[in-house]
């Protein structure tokens, strides 16, 4: 049986945390991508935290349907990076990580790119978000390259961590 | 200095940099635009709130009353 889900890299942030995770050199190889997160934010409450490609900062449109632990709703925004999630931070649980799996496919194709993600925060507390998110990224080109950064600028705690796997359709 | 980690999926290596003085301004203006998108969200949530309890206090209900009347 051909092997198609491949793990192409993994990294996990050091003591001193790190203001963003970046994969550059992405093979074309395979069909689509999956990066699967752990995370948390070294200050701030609940961050929100953004993916871009290639390094290009337009043309990003997110919309997210998510409950908080009390409430549920929906929002849409374009910024610098997709939105996808927010994330456990220093107002959270001690120690807790937020999860989440984006799924990017066709990333080596020549239209638009769409992504798929899923995302929990874990905290002792009533406000605990899960998230569904629907990201576009108006640009033909191959994705190469994926950062991982706080849209207000925060760092990531030690022990986040992330992996890309590449996933072939044979 | 901040730093980024910088994974080379070509090899598999794993580098910390510090960022450029360009990524730091970058992300300086991140921080001020999330502040105000914030400050934003803060304030239309509280207009909202306010105008809740204002169509309350008419029809004679708490905030809460209305919310579940309308729940």
């Amino acid at each position: 049986m051909a092997t198609t889900y491949e793990a192409i890299a993994t990294v996990t942030v050091g003591s001193g945390g790190a203001s963003e995770i970046e994969f550059t050199s992405i093979s074309s190889a395979y069909t689509d991508l999956s990066l699967k997160l752990s995370t948390r934010c070294a200050t701030d409450d609940f961050p929100n935290i953004r993916i871009r490609f290639n390094g290009v900062t337009t043309s990003y449109s997110h919309r997210i349907v998510y409950g908080s632990g009390s409430a549920a709703g929906s929002y849409s925004g374009t910024n610098n990076g997709i939105d996808y999630a927010s994330d456990d931070a220093a107002a959270q649980t001690a120690n807790t990580f937020s999860n989440c799996e984006i799924y990017i496919p066709n990333y080596a194709g020549s239209t638009n790119k769409s992504l798929s993600a899923d995302a929990v925060s874990e905290n002792n507390a009533t406000a605990a978000y899960a998230l569904l998110t629907a990201g576009l990224w108006s640009n033909t080109a191959a994705i190469n390259t994926i950062r991982i950064y706080y849209g207000g600028g925060q760092n990531l705690s030690q022990y986040s961590s992330a992996t890309l796997y590449g996933i072939k359709n044979s | 200095m901040p730093t980024k980690l910088v994974v080379d999926c070509s090899t598999g290596a794993v580098e910390e940099i510090e960022l450029t003085a360009e990524e730091i301004a970058q992300r300086e203006a991140d921080a001020e635009a999330a502040a105000q998108a914030k400050a934003e969200e803060e304030a239309a949530a509280a207009a909202k709130q306010a105008e809740k309890e204002a169509i309350a206090a008419k029809l004679g209900l708490t905030a809460e009353e209305l919310v579940k009347l309308l729940g």
